[in-house]
């Protein structure tokens, strides 16, 4: 049984195509986060989930059970959203309480439920202040707590966290961890910022233009991107997209980087091709991230490639370097106690291990 | 060479010194002059109304008069006492607090609420619905006259001030479905979707969720809707007559038909009694119609 399953679903804002065809499902007790760049309709999709808004086609279903027309709040499901939307005039114990007075619970059970959750999440000097009189951390905390009251079968966040200050951030990133840690409560998670998703989700879905691009763990998101979106869009710097061509004879396979000569050819016969006929002379992309590059030689594959630095950007810890590889733009990254000097030749090392290869035409991988 | 930069620094100095004083000048100068060209008419009014005739017609509009004299005050609130034809303000001041109360209760409330659906529970065409409302602001009052008329006499209310309050009531509409609109527009979204996780519903989320954060606007709107009607000469004098006619109407009347001499004093008096109860509301509730209207909603 599946705590979410998402089958087929699509939805469309007048003649503006949202969603297209989501398939999607979650184990109990995982923490899946919806990543994407804004207006790829991730949080859309949340809203769906919450019952919200409406579906166009497709269902939704929560332990096993088509919700596609139950009402949010007896979906069994919570929310936390971005501005936090604690109700104004009420104070934070009134507003932890009101979805349970709505749903009648007794007044011990309530008492119960407040007393629990305001000290797990060390709120309880606060009940009696009102939202505006909160800081933004304690306003996230509180708006956590109203969540969490209602014991719900899946926590849904809608960008929690990018109101607040970046050390607060990553502060409420930790909690948001231990959270899931503790209590083990299904988790959908809406943001666009990718050290969160990576940080916190079991397993991550990547969104754009309403389709998902590829949904699989942490790891996988970002050592076996799928598509080149996928591989431009996670890391920072973007994964190195060098265009080129493979070379096959016999069995042994290289790629050609576009502008450089022949004789510059990087074996690739240790990558692991989806399927390995056809393709000699294929156009792809060679992807690399820039921290597969390397100053010396680590591993026995990898491959020597000469360059040329343009631009070096220090960053503390480490250094990005700018490199012009036959025409073409390439980052690497370097701890910033090496020294590179701009404008003449030298040797870098490519790890072939790490090499990600998508066919140009279907930006997929191949 | 830096001396002389030093003095030539002192000179300027010296200089912007002496032109800000003469503008500043200026300024309370042209401040003042506008300020007694608005006070002025009420310095007049005043003084005249504590005035005897005799001395109206010995001094000029500004002569003090010789000793405070607040007899037309009490002529024009309850009247000089004997039978027909004595016109006094009371019982059209209760008429139109009788309906200024009620209409303005109720255009407040019913444009908090399609403010509320309007900006929360958007539905198809309701960009058009708006729209329309708006032209009500916009639609002269002389425009209406006839059709309201009919409309009154259908329903059998015509020359009431029930028909009044519901007049009142409709044309305030547009403007307080406005000013709510605006205020519902910056509160975010996010506040009735979590509500309605919450198991709240349509009207609990109005009233327990945003009414109560409401309050400037609200302010704005009572002081905007009860300064509109109060003041209403033109519907008053159109859809009553008689007994239920407004404050606005009465003084009209008492002005125009005096058949003896024309008293100033009793008229200036009862033209200040008309107009205190905007006055009384704006004072008192006069800080929030600024806030109200310059404050965007509550954050967080």
């Amino acid at each position: 049984m599946k705590t979410l399953r998402i089958e087929n679903l699509s939805k469309n804002f007048g003649s503006t195509e949202v969603l297209k065809k989501i398939n999607l499902d979650i184990d109990e007790g995982n923490f899946l986060v919806l990543l994407g760049p804004s207006g790829c309709g991730k949080s859309t999709l949340l809203n769906i989930i919450a019952g919200l808004e409406t579906i166009n086609e497709g269902k939704v279903y929560i332990d096993d059970y088509n919700v596609s027309k139950v009402e949010p709040k007896d979906r069994n499901i919570a929310m936390v959203f971005q501005s936090y939307a604690l109700y104004p005039s009420m104070n934070v114990r009134e507003n932890m309480i009101f979805g349970l007075k709505q749903a009648k619970t007794s007044k011990e059970k309530i008492e119960e439920q407040l007393k629990k959750v305001s000290s797990f999440l060390k709120v309880d000097e606060l009940l009696h202040r009102k939202p505006s009189q909160l800081s933004g951390g304690q306003r996230q905390r509180v708006a956590i707590g109203r969540a969490l009251v209602r014991e719900p079968r899946i926590f849904l966040f809608d960008e929690p966290l990018s109101n607040l200050d970046a050390k607060l951030r990553v502060e409420m990133r930790r909690e948001i961890k231990k959270l899931h840690q503790t209590l083990k409560t299904t988790v959908v998670y809406v943001t666009h910022d990718q050290t969160e998703a990576m940080s916190l989700g079991t397993k991550i879905a990547i969104m754009n233009h309403g389709v998902i691009q590829q949904n699989d763990t942490p790891e996988n998101i970002y050592n076996k991107p799928n598509n080149t979106f996928v591989a431009d869009f996670i890391g920072s710097p973007s994964m190195n997209l060098i265009e080129g061509r493979l070379i096959q004879n016999s069995d042994k396979i290289s790629f050609v980087a576009e502008g450089s000569e022949k004789s510059t050819q990087i074996p690739v016969d240790n990558y692991n091709f989806k399927s390995s006929t056809n393709l000699n002379d294929k156009q792809i992309y060679f992807g690399i991230r820039p921290e597969h590059i390397h100053f010396k030689k680590l591993n026995e594959n990898d491959f020597e490639v000469n360059f040329k630095a343009n631009l070096s950007e220090y960053i503390g810890h480490e250094q990005i370097i700018t490199f012009n590889f036959s025409n073409q733009e390439i980052l690497a990254k370097f701890p910033s106690t090496i020294n590179i000097e701009l404008n003449k030749d030298m040797k870098l090392y490519f790890d072939l291990s790490q090499i990600s290869i998508f066919d140009k035409t279907s930006k997929e991988r191949i | 060479m830096s001396v002389n930069i030093n003095t030539s620094y002192k000179q300027l100095e010296q200089k912007s010194k002496i032109t800000n004083l003469m503008l500043r000048w200026f300024l309370y100068f042209v401040l003042i002059l506008f300020a007694s060209y608005f006070i002025f008419p009420l310095y007049v009014m005043i003084v005249t109304s504590l005035k005897t005739m005799e001395e109206i017609r010995q001094g000029t509009l500004l002569t003090w008069p010789s000793q405070l004299n607040f007899e037309s005050w009490g002529v024009a609130w309850g009247g000089r006492g004997y039978g027909a034809g004595d016109t006094f303000l009371r019982p059209y001041f209760w008429n139109s607090i009788k309906m200024v109360v009620p209409a303005v209760f109720f255009s407040t409330f019913i444009g908090a609420m399609s403010g509320y659906v309007l900006t929360k529970w958007r539905f198809k065409g309701d960009k058009w619905v708006f729209l329309f409302l708006l032209f009500g602001c916009f639609i002269p009052y002389q425009a209406i006259l006839l059709p309201m008329a009919r409309t009154l006499g259908v329903l059998g209310i015509s020359n009431s001030i029930i028909g009044l309050v519901v007049v009142h009531s409709v044309y305030g509409i547009p403007f307080t479905t406005l000013f709510f609109r605006n205020y519902y527009v910056s509160i975010p979204n996010e506040l009735v979707k979590a509500a309605r996780i919450d198991g709240a519903g349509f009207f609990k989320i109005f009233f327990k969720i945003l009414l109560p954060i409401s309050a400037p606007i609200i302010v704005v709107t009572v002081i905007w809707q009860f300064t509109q009607i109060w003041n209403d000469f033109l519907f008053g004098s159109t859809f009553s007559f008689g007994e239920a006619a407004p404050i606005q109407v009465a003084l009209n009347n008492m002005v125009l038909s005096s058949t003896s001499v024309k008293e100033y004093n009793v008229d200036m008096a009862s033209a200040i009694i008309a107009g205190i109860p905007t006055l009384i509301v704006y004072v008192l509730a006069g800080k929030y119609f600024i806030r109200g209207l310059t404050s965007g909603a509550v954050k967080g």
